[in-house]
């Protein structure tokens, strides 16, 4: 009996010395992920099956729930905007100078073609408020070593029901993010790439997202610059710099 | 009865003209029934077909339900319970439940509603019977638009993509048991059927329902929870659009029949002109001026007449012929997105004819009146005399 619960016990420790961990590496991952505000010049490369194209843009953000995003090329693109306000998206189009609430259907449409819907744009909660992390194992991934989460939402609320992510184990960076359904159908990865260290923080550079469930060779975000913790303008945030 | 017997008389005595007038009057006539009763057909087709397929004979909405807002979606469903639970149960109303999913047939993604339907239910012309739940697998039924634009075919597997009752993506294959045929597109584009129970469970929406159609048994009382709306309201877009088809073929018949009637109006201007002699020779032996107006104006009204019997003889044929083969319509038709058959069988009713028949025959009364009150200013004497005047 003295063994078995001496066995009992050692189990209950490392279990939840490693769910302690996972706790503090996705700690760890949302500090590094998320700033007061940001403003990120990107270019968007959008895989097709047939051809690849490429959008630049401009986005100011603050915290998780406003963001304002400029697309400055392509030419059909440009001066193309949108808004993310408090859980609500507008854009508005040049070509037809009206400013439109994306909503409904349209939500689920991809944006741009890319492999990213205007609802993922959406979700930008910190893990930690969404998850419950446990570390599975650690792994190579390349040729960084990482920590493999394994994360189930605590929350009703949450897009996907259960994901997988690959920390960089120094750095506290994600490298790899694997979304799943409520079935355990996979429906996205990600992959976090050209980590680089920005004003004192480990930052990916590179995003490359695929859609599991389409065809095609997914979508790259690159980072091309990028600043922490700026001062940006209240109008910014406003559904009149949509037409500015 | 002089005047009709004269009227004819000279009608017939002008021979081809006669003809020519009447010939084209007759074509706007058999043109004017044939192209309402095709509308008539098409919306009794319409309408029948849209009541079988998709609205029942009245519909319960959850007050929050837009058909025409997806994003309503989100939130329109509650439980079936206590009334509506009973007359569920009696037959009297199915249950459906509806959200808002992505299909990926191929790879690729397409935009979609997920509908819950009871498998035993009777009420609408869906082949629900098709629906089951084999060894944990989910059948589904779809239509052949949606099987059109998704190249997906019976027997095929398609992955589905839902979000639950707290926003929570799920993902899941179902087997495409059955394609069916519809003439009604609002129940097929981009719409996917599966088992109600199996919608519920995926959705976590458990006992929960969007709408409840309603049988023709169904008295259309008041459900409380529930708005009702009633055939009038659901076939409301579906009328107007058939009085906006009427509206718009109106300009397009009236246009065949000014010929008809410039023609009339030209050959009476034509007549008083010619046979002024003949005037003045009706005055001269008794006939009041009156008299002589209405002998020309039912000599220019009775080409109406004759255009009436001899449409008839060319046009009940052809109008019987249609109505027994149909109107054949272009395979794009019901891309517009209204229901609209293969074939449109065209429906006469008596009162279009009536009506159709009473527009001819004043039409061209008035337009055979007009050049004829010149004649109530002619002096007899000039008349006979054959002067202009």
């Amino acid at each position: 009996m003295k063994k078995f619960s001496l066995i009992f016990l050692t189990i209950f420790l490392i279990t939840s010395g490693f769910a302690q961990d996972a706790k503090t590496i996705l700690d760890k991952v949302d500090r590094n992920m998320s700033s007061r505000n940001r403003i990120v010049e990107s270019t968007m490369t959008i895989n097709g099956k047939r051809s690849s194209r490429t959008i630049a843009s401009k986005t100011w953000s603050e915290g998780t729930e406003k963001s304002f995003s400029e697309y400055l090329s392509p030419a059909t693109e440009k001066g193309t905007k949108m808004l993310k306000l408090e859980g609500q998206l507008w854009i508005y189009s040049p070509a037809t100078d009206r400013i439109i609430q994306i909503s409904g259907h349209l939500l689920r449409q991809s944006v741009m073609g890319s492999d990213l819907s205007y609802e993922d744009m959406m979700n930008d909660r910190k893990l930690t408020d969404l998850y419950t992390a446990i570390l599975i194992r650690e792994e190579k991934l390349g040729d960084r070593n990482t920590f493999l989460l394994q994360l189930t939402a605590k929350v009703d609320d949450v897009a996907y029901y259960s994901q997988k992510i690959w920390v960089d184990n120094e750095r506290f960076i994600p490298l790899q993010q694997e979304l799943y359904a409520k079935s355990g159908q996979l429906l996205k990865r990600t992959e976090l790439k050209d980590v680089k260290q920005i004003q004192g923080r480990w930052f990916p550079t590179v995003v490359i997202y695929k859609d599991m469930l389409r065809q095609g060779n997914g979508t790259e975000f690159r980072m091309t610059g990028i600043l922490f913790d700026q001062k940006i303008p209240d109008y910014i945030f406003s559904k009149a710099a949509l037409k500015q | 009865m002089l005047a009709f017997k004269l009227a004819f008389k000279n009608l017939l005595g002008a021979g081809l003209r006669t003809w020519l007038n009447v010939s084209v009057l007759s074509f706007s006539f058999v043109v004017i029934v044939l192209y309402n009763g095709m509308l008539d057909g098409w919306n009794r087709q319409g309408r029948s077909d849209t009541i079988a397929w998709e609205t029942g004979s009245g519909q319960y909405w959850h007050p929050l339900y837009d058909r025409y807002d997806p994003f309503s979606l989100q939130d329109a469903h509650v439980p079936v319970t206590g009334e509506a639970a009973e007359l569920v149960s009696s037959h009297q109303l199915t249950p459906m439940l509806i959200t808002q999913a992505s299909a990926y047939p191929q790879g690729r993604m397409l935009n979609i509603l997920l509908k819950g339907v009871d498998p035993s239910q009777k009420i609408l012309m869906i082949p629900s019977g098709s629906l089951q739940v084999k060894n944990g697998e989910i059948s589904a039924i779809i239509g052949k638009r949606m099987a059109e634009s998704s190249h997906l075919k019976k027997g095929d597997r398609v992955l589905v993509r839902w979000r639950d009752v707290n926003g929570t993506f799920d993902a899941r294959e179902i087997l495409i048991a059955a394609v069916f045929n519809s003439n009604v597109p609002t129940v097929d584009a981009n719409q996917i059927y599966i088992p109600l129970s199996s919608l519920q469970e995926m959705t976590g929406m458990l006992g929960d329902a969007t709408l409840l159609v309603a049988a023709d048994t169904h008295s259309g009382s008041a459900i409380k929870g529930w708005a009702y709306k009633d055939t009038k309201t659901l076939l409301k877009e579906f009328d107007e659009m058939i009085n906006a088809k009427k509206g718009g073929s109106r300009i397009v018949y009236l246009m065949l029949l000014s010929l008809a009637l410039l023609a009339i109006f030209d050959t009476q201007v034509l007549s008083i002109f010619r046979r002024q002699k003949e005037i003045g020779t009706y005055i001269a032996l008794g006939m009041t001026r009156m008299q002589v107006v209405r002998l020309f104006t039912v000599e220019g009204s009775a080409h109406s007449l004759l255009a009436l019997i001899l449409g008839s003889l060319y046009g009940i044929p052809v109008m019987l012929f249609l109505q027994q083969k149909g109107i054949p319509m272009p395979k794009s038709a019901d891309q517009a997105g209204v229901a609209i058959a293969e074939k449109i069988i065209p429906f006469y009713s008596l009162g279009m004819i009536v009506s159709t028949v009473l527009l001819v025959v004043i039409s061209a009364t008035i337009v055979s009146y007009f050049p004829t009150r010149r004649i109530s200013k002619m002096k007899p004497a000039d008349a006979l005399k054959g002067k202009i005047q």
